[in-house]
């Protein structure tokens, strides 16, 4: 008796074993084909993980709006966006760096807000403002110690994100550094980079303004500090656009055009706001 | 008689049922490791052909998204074996003479309070020993050592020695144990004090099993990643004691959610270098344990 019990039990686990195996396997197929998302009236949005506020808090009120749409986001990082709105596995695609050449031949940017890179230190260092070169200079190794742009007679640490982060991308691009940064460490996260920095007294990173918090301090650039307005009218420097990514060939979905009507339109210039990032000038 | 037949059928046939899902289960276990195999050989191959062997494995400079890009991984290598046998150099001796306080020296209070103590270091998740190395180890390095900054190899070696400690530990412990007590009993009786009876003739003939402590120790350092990550600095440099260095467990995993085209098939191709370092330790490893067997 005892056998046939043990026996049963074995066979009703093997069973939910095949059986979890198989909703697994159909559930992440249906993912893969993205055709039974749009009979749901799913919008999946697939990309850059420094859009998450902002992607989030359009997702939230929209949603709030509409009840029966449901928006998704997978924070998978820029090119991985990209590659998926390309190969139809969402609907659309976040990047937080313009598009490649190649990567423009089918498929269409739309600028959904703009995302002011901020250039932080810690509170303890003196340093107030840098210029776009300086700044270009330190993470080249040219300049290495702080007394050179006004600081104490320290070493400069320069904490930065990893290759092909779109922060690290924006940046590099912005001050003309592109693959000649010496890093001292190159970390996986926003918050990594302002947690080091904040531990740090001789360390400089960068960050998105949005996840600035008090732990450090943002220097101004060429005398402009990252503000809403500066970021808009383009006087602050350190900026990179965050687009929607779309496919050429292929319309929307009912609901993703929607969503997309909705983020593109004046309505989220509050919510992109409140996200900290910067909407576009209308 | 009938019946006796019948009950004596279905045991059978319970038997043979039983012993087909045995031999499934176990035949699953073959399969995942050839799945593996066969995933990692397949997707990390492309890549080095590309690329070319000697060029992967030896060349100095990785600069995956520069244009054009280099892939050389000897500084991932150098880096993962160097920290390796920093943390066996640290973590070993204090492994191993824990093992034997443990083993031979404890009363019996004590013993059991690091006895758990070990336990509960085996199952602290490696992110945590990532964010205490992070928020505690890499400042204190940077002001102990008066470096412009902490993360580097030597911070990652201790968070590495630390975490192979439970394993040495209890490894070793099970190997001083079995020695048998006539040995020891002998030796005392011959005049030879605790300390020398302990180094000189109950270690050497535990010898196997330490060293198969020291392999396991070796195993787990080496496909550390999570808390090598958040302490390492994960520039790629060729590996210096102060100097920020990235593993082959974390070129991987830094890189992968980001990675496209070659640079992705690249990190394929690191994970097949690091499958076959484990490779290696675990053969390294059966030998060892067929060794202790012959020899006992």
């Amino acid at each position: 008796m005892k056998k046939f019990i043990t026996f049963a039990a074995a066979l009703a686990l093997l069973a939910g074993v095949m059986t979890g195996c198989g909703t697994d396997n159909s559930s992440s197929k249906s993912d893969m084909g993205g055709k039974k998302a749009e009979s749901s009236q799913t919008v999946s949005t697939d990309g850059s993980t420094s859009m998450e506020k902002v992607i989030g808090f359009l997702s939230e009120a929209y949603m709030e709006e509409k009840e029966n749409i449901k928006v998704t986001y997978n924070p998978t990082g820029s090119s991985a966006g990209i590659q998926a709105v390309s190969e139809g596995r969402c609907d659309i695609g976040l990047a937080s760096r313009d598009l490649k050449e190649e990567e423009q031949s089918d498929l269409t940017a739309t600028v959904v807000a703009i995302d002011g890179i901020g250039i932080v230190i810690n509170p303890d260092n003196p340093v107030t403002d840098l210029s776009v070169e300086q700044v270009g200079r330190i993470y080249t190794g040219e300049i290495s110690n702080w007394k050179e742009v006004g600081g104490k007679d320290a070493p400069i640490v320069c904490i930065g994100r990893e290759a092909a982060s779109g922060t690290r991308d924006g940046f590099e691009e912005v001050t003309g550094t592109k693959d000649k940064c010496k890093y001292s460490q190159e970390l996986t996260s926003t918050g990594d980079v302002v947690q080091t920095v904040a531990g740090n007294p001789n360390a400089i990173g960068y960050a998105s303004v949005a996840s600035v918090n008090d732990s450090v301090r943002a220097v101004s650039i060429e005398g402009i500090e990252p503000t809403t307005e500066t970021i808009q009218n383009g006087q602050y420097k350190i900026q990179r656009n965050f687009v929607l990514v779309t496919k050429k060939d292929a319309s929307l979905s009912e609901a993703a055009q929607e969503f997309f009507d909705f983020a593109t339109s004046e309505q989220a210039d509050d919510l992109i706001t409140q996200a900290g990032a910067v909407p576009i000038k209308r | 008689m009938n019946v006796m037949n019948k009950i004596k059928k279905t045991a059978g046939l319970i038997e043979k049922a039983m012993n087909l899902l045995f031999l499934m289960c176990g035949m699953l276990t073959i399969l995942f490791v050839l799945l593996i195999t066969v995933f990692l050989v397949t997707s990390g191959i492309p890549a080095i052909q590309k690329i070319g062997l000697s060029d992967f494995l030896f060349g100095k400079s990785w600069a995956s998204t520069a244009v054009p890009p280099s892939y050389g991984i000897l500084p991932f290598i150098l880096t993962s074996v160097y920290g390796t046998c920093g943390a066996i150099l640290i973590g070993v001796p204090i492994g191993l003479l824990c093992a034997i306080f443990l083993a031979k020296m404890s009363p019996q209070g004590i013993g059991s309070i690091v006895r758990n103590v070990v336990d509960l270091l085996a199952g602290i998740p490696s992110v945590v020993y990532g964010l205490v190395g992070m928020i505690l180890i890499v400042p204190s390095v940077r002001e102990l050592f008066h470096l412009p900054d902490g993360a580097n190899l030597f911070s990652a070696v201790l968070v590495l020695a630390i975490m192979i400690l439970p394993s040495v530990i209890s490894v070793s412990e099970t190997a001083i144990k079995a020695v048998p007590k006539e040995y020891e009993e002998a030796s005392l009786a011959l005049g030879a004090t605790k300390t020398e009876t302990v180094f000189k003739v109950v270690v050497p003939a535990a010898k196997s099993g330490i060293i198969t402590a020291v392999v396991l120790g070796i195993g787990r350092a080496i496909g550390e990643a999570m808390a090598v990550m958040m302490v390492a600095g994960n520039v790629a440099n060729m590996p210096k004691l102060f100097g920020s260095v990235r593993f082959l467990t974390t070129a991987v995993a830094s890189e992968m959610s980001y990675s496209s085209g070659l640079q992705r098939q690249a990190l394929f191709s690191i994970a097949l270098v690091l499958f076959l370092f484990i490779m290696a330790i675990n053969v390294v490893l059966n030998l060892i344990v067929k060794g202790r067997r012959q020899n006992g």
